[in-house]
């Protein structure tokens, strides 16, 4: 299960409308609790950096982007568990590309924008063969 | 000295759940060899099983990408903190198959090969064809109709007659138009649902890098060396598919070079042969079904590499000969010594093709022959100059097409009749388009020939076109 903070699930919504017609992609900062919850403190948008042309249906996080986030998150004692990234237009469940690029143990949370409106987030796990994302259940709250 | 290198989440599970790990090294490949024989569950997510590290990893050293630095031999100072970055992508699908569509590949989607999975890759597949003549033509005919969904097309040349006879792709009413444009029409005639992305420029050195890496497959439709040459290097640097094809007279070759685990054109042929050995289709025919073949087995090839099935021809070359009817396979080996795609390989850029394939050299090479134009031959006979006029080309081509008052000597046995030739007047040699009567008279020199001898620039077709057209073009 992952639990969203109300602020976080808020900002990756807006991020996705913000974005559109463009994908928009950023990574979700928290901790596993020793009970099995994933907890997400904080999520940190970030720079869609694949060519023009395909950023309405691709998206690729800068590696350079990501070591300063990793350094920056493992500074406050958190971790990142996760990446999230919007579906213009298409439903909010992962493609085989997005299959094809995932990384075990990352919860991977999708979001649905439809004519520039987020209408659905979902959350996925890639599966221990790495042949298919798994649901996993989302919660929010304070 | 101590160096610790920084773990991303997703390869915690590996390393019994850690975040950090300390280990002695002085360079970044001895410093992820050390983790890796610590944690050996690790090492086939960081490096492939050529021990080349993962496109989809990144190390970095401080803030920098050992890949911007020198690699696996980047020194990492002590106490210096290395990390390990994954690639993050993803994407939504890509827009569904219409209706329309569905119904014009229906043939395609009841193969359970194909299948809708399988037409959604055609879709979203970006070739690229080099060239758009024989093997170009059933190539962009049938990768069109087949619903790949974007193909680039690379071609400088004009639709002329002599191509119509193998180029089904241009009809006789784009005679004089750029092949690319009548391509292109060809090509969204036979399915609108193609997007077809133009380059109307020689592939060279300075464009190729820029053109091919955009594209996912290669498919080379050339029909010289300096080109087949730049376009394996390309491929090879790029890491992308070269679907290749060859055609001459009655025979074809095609294999598919390019792939991480297979050879490249230079593991078969590390040299090109010496300039004009091997005459090219212009100079020595070919029967124009043969591309039709030699072309849709590159479409086949390409295809099965879209959908990922099938034996493709990797590490295979066909042979087919087409005046027997056989068709045979060569087995071929990836060369470890291979200069290109070997494990210590020494070129890692493009060259000067040209050069390399000693074109240009050639002319220099070779004192060029006194020459005459069509023009100036004619006006010389007109006045009455006693000029002898010697045709080099072979019996069957005389049959086509004769510039009056020329005796046939083929070149082949010009050195062996040069008694035929009176020294104490001038002689002018053609040929079809130069080259052939350019040999005959280096030959002629070299057998000890003392008297006047003279090029016809441009053959028997230049003496069409700037004198007498009654004389047909061949």
């Amino acid at each position: 299960m992952i639990h969203f903070a109300q602020a976080a699930f808020a900002a990756i919504l807006a991020h996705g409308e913000a974005d559109f017609p463009h994908e928009a992609c950023g990574l979700l900062v928290g901790v596993d609790d020793p009970d099995g919850v994933r907890r997400i403190a904080v999520a940190r948008g970030l720079a869609n950096v694949r060519e023009p042309a395909a950023k309405h249906h691709r998206f690729l996080i800068a590696p350079e982007d990501l070591l300063r986030e990793e350094k920056r998150v493992r500074g406050e004692g958190r971790e990142i568990v996760g990446f999230y990234h919007s579906h213009p237009d298409h439903p909010a469940v992962p493609s085989r590309y997005d299959l094809e690029h995932a990384w075990p143990f990352y919860s991977y949370v999708v979001v649905a924008v439809h004519a520039g409106r987020a209408v659905e987030a979902l959350a996925w796990r890639l599966s221990d063969d790495r042949s298919r994302f798994d649901p996993e259940a989302l919660v929010k709250g304070d | 000295m101590s160096v610790s290198i920084l773990i991303p989440g997703a390869l915690r599970g590996f390393i019994d759940g850690r975040a950090e790990v300390r280990v002695e090294a002085t360079t970044a490949g001895e410093a992820l060899a050390a983790l890796t024989a610590e944690h050996a569950s690790l090492r086939p997510h960081l490096f492939d099983d050529a021990g080349v590290l993962r496109s989809f990893v990144n190390v970095y050293v401080g803030d920098a990408d050992i890949r911007t630095l020198a690699g696996m031999a980047t020194p990492v100072p002590a106490g210096s903190e290395m990390m390990i970055v994954p690639s993050i992508a993803g994407g939504s699908p890509q827009p569904g198959l219409t209706h329309e569509e569905i119904g014009r590949y229906s043939r395609h989607l009841i193969l359970p090969e194909v299948g809708m999975e399988g037409q959604q890759k055609l879709k979203d597949a970006r070739v690229l064809l080099v060239g758009t003549g024989g093997l170009g033509a059933p190539l962009g005919m049938y990768l069109a109709a087949a619903g790949v969904g974007t193909l680039g097309l690379v071609d400088f040349d004009l639709v002329d007659a002599s191509n119509l006879q193998r180029q089904i792709i241009h009809g006789t009413r784009d005679v004089g138009r750029p092949k690319i444009a009548s391509a292109r029409d060809r090509l969204a005639d036979i399915n609108p649902n193609v997007k077809i992305e133009t380059f109307e420029t020689r592939l060279t050195s300075a464009n190729a890098m820029e053109i091919l890496r955009d594209f996912d497959i290669v498919v080379d439709g050339t029909d010289n060396f300096p080109t087949r040459y730049l376009v394996n290097d390309a491929c090879v640097l790029l890491g992308k598919p070269n679907v290749y094809g060859s055609i001459f007279r009655f025979e074809g070759q095609a294999s598919v070079f390019g792939m991480p685990d297979g050879p490249c054109y230079r593991c078969l042929y590390p040299e090109p042969p010496p300039p004009g050995l091997v005459p090219s289709c212009a100079e020595g025919g070919v029967l124009g079904v043969l591309p039709g073949i030699v072309g849709t087995i590159q479409a086949t090839e390409t295809i099965k590499l879209i959908l990922g099935g099938g034996s493709p021809l990797v590490g295979r070359l066909l042979l087919f000969d087409a005046w027997t009817m056989k068709f045979r396979e060569l087995k071929l080996q990836k060369d470890p010594a291979c200069a290109l795609c070997g494990p210590n390989r020494t070129i890692d850029g493009l060259i000067d093709y040209e050069v390399f394939c000693g074109i240009g050299a050639e002319t220099t090479a070779a004192a060029a022959p006194a020459a005459i134009t069509a023009t100036k031959l004619k006006q010389r006979i007109d006045a009455g100059q006693a000029v002898q006029l010697i045709d080099v080309r072979e019996p069957h081509e005389a049959a086509i097409a004769r510039i009056p008052g020329a005796r046939l000597i083929p070149l082949g046995e010009v050195v062996a009749r040069a008694g035929e030739l009176d020294p104490s007047r001038e002689a002018v040699l053609h040929c079809k388009g130069g080259t052939r009567s350019s040999k005959a008279i280096a030959a002629l020199r070299d057998s000890g020939y003392t008297g006047p001898l003279v090029n016809l620039t441009g053959g028997i077709g230049a003496w069409s076109r700037e004198v007498d057209s009654s004389v047909p073009t061949y």
